[in-house]
């Protein structure tokens, strides 16, 4: 479904990923895990053009992304959730969600405000809040809403455990397994392989800008040593 | 002494003109909030409005309809018309700028400014044109004893009207929920599939309708003339500054703020309105630089554009200039009166340019005033003759440090904000220094200037005195040249490459910024004093907006890369300007489809492009 | 043993309710390198700032040779013989490496305000001395604005140098590098501070460079210290990995 290959980022003249190669399939979440720096954000905003990438490809569904702007991505089925969350701070919950709604696509039922406060109870509570003065766990929920109002074919979630209280964790990767039972396919990243060890499927190690490895998620569970060097200190 | 009746009235009439103020102003910063670019040309689709609803309610089926629904379908199509006008200026051209330096934004919607004088020079005339009267609200009521038109009542109740349908614009539509969000975060906007072309033409042709609106409503109450773009757009500027630029309460608020100003001003200080009006907005800059509702800058300083490249002349260009100075040195005593005026203009206006190109280019700042100091130079020479009799040796000293006095006043104020901020306040002190000019009478002649300011009897020839301009600008040129080539100016270079290296090296920005800038304003103080000599007279058109403009114009054409750059801009402008005037009445149409096309095709400037061609 | 160069002494600092830096203490001692870590979120950033004088703190003191510098600007730290270099470099893109690296000796040697000797010559012999130690000195004409970024970094180093400095402060000194030069800069690095004796405190992400060059190791979590001391030892502290692995781990 999504095809990285041999990806290149600067930033100015930081070069922040040295050819990162990854893919997702139809209906299954990967995980990107590195240390902060590792370029896990960066992977992200180049795959959204959002930072257009300075070498290699990506391919959704076939289409190559090149010479795209981030709103025909958006369009193709890409939804991103952004690290920082970016909720438009003075607009409502209703409102932030109005912003994310794009036409139903054929073949998949179209969210709605109803269906996502159903999902994300917690929002359907505070309608009328602004987005600015809901707490971070909030923000995270609907940051997520958000995107799928857009009827995103693939999620591309940028570290949503963040910052998050525990019992707030927990509750997010019931609502993430909920979306991933419904078909939808995920591109999650973290540093914390806790959490993603609940949802993904298969991991990729990043480090410095690279690929390091690639395995099931249980593996790289399993395998200690793997973890110390490319995510503990 | 008034009563309380006449109060009333008064506050009234305060309201009348703060509901207008408001239209241009709720145009002016709902674009800037989406688009982050300042139309200087708000004003002139206000004009284009008043035009277009003075035509339409004598001319055509608006007119053969007549009454009531033909006044109101003119003023309302003229609106709609203005609207379409904006959505098409933001297709053709500033859609290529939203990732130019600001100052070329503000320069193209400046040329747009140029292009619309004369268009409607030529479709309208040079008359001025007086509307009718709005049917059903001709008469006046009484209140509280006085008459009061029914027209302005009205007029007070569009303000509110139009900030509640704007306020349910925005929050209950789409269109207005999206470009709420644009306003925070465009990026984000557009990651959640949103195309920015339709909002950012949307917005244009919403602010473009808002001003063609509060132009068109004027008709009934005021001549149509071909100066109520400049007159407005200050205005405006002053209200969304207050105000905070990007906010539609805050431009409310400070519509109210200087409409009352203005009202209650006459009557109190009758001859320092305008003073106080810009005084206002100057204490809020210092005080809430962000203006009274903004939200300051919550996002983080986006990256720097691209560097200039240090230019260093290239060494054919720099034998080319030397050899032309020699030329006109050798050649100049040939010459008749007129091309030694015009020379000597030119040596005065290089030297004006040159000194602004410091603050501009290594300072990295811009100013939209710079006339002030100009200006200042030449009241202080002129004034040095009227009451002490001093000769012009004496003036030609004293200017300068007049001048630069005056610049370390304003510049401590300026050089601490940036960007869009800055401009506007070197805009706020330059009109309060005219202001102080033209309504000085006692002091300074107001409009009717300083006569009788002559060169001493040495240098009273033309030959002469064009030597003493070129020596002089030549002089200057050269300490600037001398003093960006210093430690001084390599740090000044510095900060404005970068504020947070400089700092972190034991640079202390701001006092750099005001050094200069007081440098820069005692050199256009000597040029202002060299051009009060040549003319020998002062007039408060000598600080007047045109005159800054000129000034910066001269520099972003020239290039704000090399000292060169503002020399060459200096004569390409007046040149293009002298041409043009007396080769068609319609300079400024053509002036301003030229710069149109620099900012377009040559971002870097006539120097820069001449530069790379040599690189 | 001597007085530390840098002392930090209870630094708190908020964000909107939040504390970013909680209650952070420690010293550093001349010649020292010493490495600041933490998961993402940490206040590593907050805390590096409070020390570079770029955000005042709420509470709390910072001391340099044991003379109270709270809350003085960048500036005036720099008087006070701090170097500091950037996570994403800042150089001053118009203009020559070696202008770059003579700026700062100007600076250093309080010659900037002279304004009509041109400043070509001034300090031009001790600028390449600096750019030779960093390796620069054979792109001392370029312009940084056309520098490769590992370069940048060197010359940011070079002019960090300038000041003498007793303290370098390096945010993510190898960060946006090629790998093979990140060591390289950091071998350099840890060369010059011991030849002249000069304290490094240093935040990064690469492993490999701060268990290759760091004397010792700060952890940061949530705002607090949770584990400090040498390299191994902290490597080997259960709540390190814990901040880094989460619980499940």
């Amino acid at each position: 479904m999504l095809a990285v290959d041999d990806l290149q980022a600067h930033y100015g003249r930081a070069h922040i990923l040295h050819g990162v190669s990854l893919g997702v399939a139809a209906g299954e979440v990967a995980c990107l895990l590195g240390r902060n720096g590792a370029g896990k954000s960066t992977t992200m905003k180049a795959i959204m053009r959002l930072l257009p990438p300075t070498g290699g490809s990506v391919r959704f569904e076939g289409q190559d992304l090149a010479g795209l702007a981030p709103h025909d991505v958006a369009r193709l089925g890409l939804g991103y959730v952004p690290e920082e969350r970016r909720i438009f701070p003075e607009l409502t919950v209703a409102e932030n969600l109005e912003v994310g709604r794009r036409p139903p696509r054929p073949g998949q039922a179209p969210w709605t405000a109803e269906r996502l406060y159903a999902l994300f109870p917690s929002l359907g509570a505070m309608k009328k809040r602004p987005g600015g003065r809901m707490s971070g766990g909030e923000q995270q929920m609907l940051a997520i809403a958000r995107t799928l109002m857009g009827n995103p074919r693939l999620l591309l979630l940028d570290e949503p455990s963040e910052g998050l209280a525990p019992v707030v964790v927990d509750r997010l990767a019931e609502a993430l397994l909920g979306l991933k039972s419904e078909g939808l396919a995920i591109l999650l990243s973290e540093q914390n392989p806790g959490f993603a060890a609940s949802i993904a499927d298969h991991a990729w190690l990043l480090e410095t800008g690279h690929i390091r490895h690639h395995g099931p998620m249980a593996a790289v569970m399993a395998d200690a040593g793997l973890r110390a060097r490319y995510l503990s200190v | 002494m008034l009563d309380w009746q006449g109060l009333v009235v008064q506050g009234l009439n305060g309201l009348a003109s703060a509901s207008s103020l408001f239209l241009v102003a709720a145009g002016l910063t709902v674009i800037f909030g989406v688009s982050r670019i300042v139309n200087f040309a708000h004003g002139s689709l206000y004009m284009l409005g008043a035009f277009l609803a003075w035509t339409l309610t004598a001319h055509g089926p608006f007119a053969e309809l007549g009454g009531f629904l033909g006044f109101w379908g003119a003023i309302l199509s003229a609106a709609l018309i203005v609207a379409a006008l904006g959505a098409l200026v933001e297709m053709t051209v500033l859609r290529r700028l939203y990732h130019a330096p600001e100052l070329f934004q503000l320069l193209a919607t400046f040329a747009l400014v140029l292009i619309v004088q004369d268009v409607a020079l030529l479709l309208w005339g040079p008359d001025d044109k007086f509307g009718p009267r709005a049917p059903l609200l001709r008469g006046a009521t009484v209140i509280f004893g006085a008459r009061f038109p029914l027209y302005e009542l009205f007029l007070i109740a569009v303000g509110p009207v139009v900030l509640g349908l704007l306020w349910l614009l925005l929050h209950r539509s789409r269109f207005g929920i999206l470009l709420r969000a644009a306003t925070h975060d465009r990026e984000m906007v557009a990651a959640l599939g949103v195309d920015q072309k339709l909002l950012f033409t949307g917005v244009f042709a919403l602010g473009a309708g808002l001003a063609g609106l509060g132009g068109a409503l004027q008709i009934p109450r005021e001549a149509v003339t071909l100066h109520m773009d400049m007159a407005v757009i200050v205005e405006a500027f002053v209200v969304v500054v207050i105000g905070g630029l990007g906010s539609l309460g805050g431009a409310a608020l400070a519509a109210l703020i200087i409409g009352e100003l203005h009202a209650f001003g006459i009557l109190v200080f009758p001859r320092i309105t305008l003073v106080l009006v810009f005084l206002v907005m100057a204490v809020v800059l210092v005080l809430r630089p962000q203006g009274l509702l903004g939200r300051g800058a919550e996002t983080a300083p986006v990256a720097a554009p691209a560097p200039p490249l240090p230019g260093s002349l290239p060494p054919a260009l720099r034998w080319a200039a030397i050899a032309a100075v020699a030329v006109l040195v050798a050649v100049a005593p040939f010459l008749g009166d007129y091309p030694l005026i015009l020379l000597a203009d030119f040596a005065v206006l290089v030297l004006f340019a040159a000194s602004l190109h410091l603050i501009m280019g290594p300072g990295g700042m811009a100013s939209f005033g710079h006339a002030a100091y100009f200006g200042a130079g030449a009241y202080a020479a002129a004034l040095l003759f009227k009451h002490l009799a001093a000769p012009m040796e004496v003036g030609l000293i004293a200017a300068p440090f007049a001048a630069g006095l005056v610049g370390l006043l304003f510049g401590w104020f300026c050089v601490r904000l940036s960007g869009v901020y800055a401009a506007m306040l070197t805009l706020a002190f330059a009109q309060i220094a005219w202001s102080v000019s033209f309504q000085w009478v006692e002091v300074t002649g107001g409009d009717n200037g300083i006569l009788g300011v002559w060169p001493s009897d040495w240098a009273r020839g033309r030959l002469v005195f064009f030597y003493l301009s070129l020596a002089l600008s030549a002089a200057g040129v050269v300490v600037l040249r001398r003093i960006i080539h210093a430690p001084f100016g390599l740090a000044l270079r510095a900060q404005r490459d970068s504020p947070l290296r400089a700092e972190a090296i034991g640079l202390d920005g701001f006092f750099l910024r005001w050094i200069a800038f007081a440098v820069s304003a005692a050199l256009a103080g000597l040029a202002g004093a060299l051009f009060a000599y040549g003319k020998g007279s002062v007039f408060p058109s000598f600080l007047g907006i045109p005159r800054s403009v000129d000034g910066l114009l001269m520099v972003l054409l020239g290039g704000v890369q090399t000292l060169t750059g503002p020399i060459v801009g200096a004569i390409a402008y007046a040149g293009l300007q002298e041409q043009l005037a007396r080769a068609t009445d319609y300079w400024r149409l053509v002036l301003g489809l030229v710069i149109l096309a620099l900012v377009l095709f040559f971002p870097r400037g006539l120097a820069g492009a001449f530069a790379r061609r040599a690189a | 043993m001597t007085a530390p160069v840098l002392q930090a002494e209870g630094l708190v600092k908020a964000w909107g309710g939040v504390r970013a830096v909680d209650g952070v203490s420690f010293a550093l001692a001349p010649g020292e390198m010493l490495a600041l870590i933490g998961p993402n979120g940490a206040g590593k950033s907050t805390l590096f700032n409070l020390l570079n004088g770029q955000v005042r703190a709420d509470a709390g003191r910072v001391r340099l040779g044991g003379v109270d510098v709270t809350g003085l600007p960048p500036r005036k730290l720099w008087r006070r013989g701090v170097g500091r270099t950037f996570q994403i470099t800042a150089t001053f893109a118009s203009l020559s490496v070696a202008e770059n690296v003579r700026l700062a000796l100007l600076s250093h040697h309080r010659r900037v305000f002279s304004f009509i000797r041109p400043s070509g010559d001034l300090f031009a012999g001790e600028a390449q001395a600096l750019l030779d130690r960093v390796g620069m000195a054979a792109q001392a004409a370029r312009t940084c604005g056309v520098l490769a970024y590992g370069d940048l970094k060197r010359v940011e180093l070079a002019m960090a140098l300038a000041n003498r400095p007793r303290l370098l402060l390096m945010d993510e000194p190898t960060a946006g590098m090629a790998p093979e030069s990140r060591l390289a800069l950091m071998a350099q690095t840890a060369a010059i501070a011991r030849a002249e004796n000069i304290a490094v405190l240093f935040t990064e992400h690469d492993m490999d460079v701060v268990f290759g060059h760091a004397a010792r190791v700060m952890v940061l979590d949530r705002g607090r210290l949770i584990a400090e001391g040498a390299p191994e030892a902290v490597r080997a502290d259960p709540r390190v990995r814990e901040s880094y692995l989460g619980k499940q781990g």
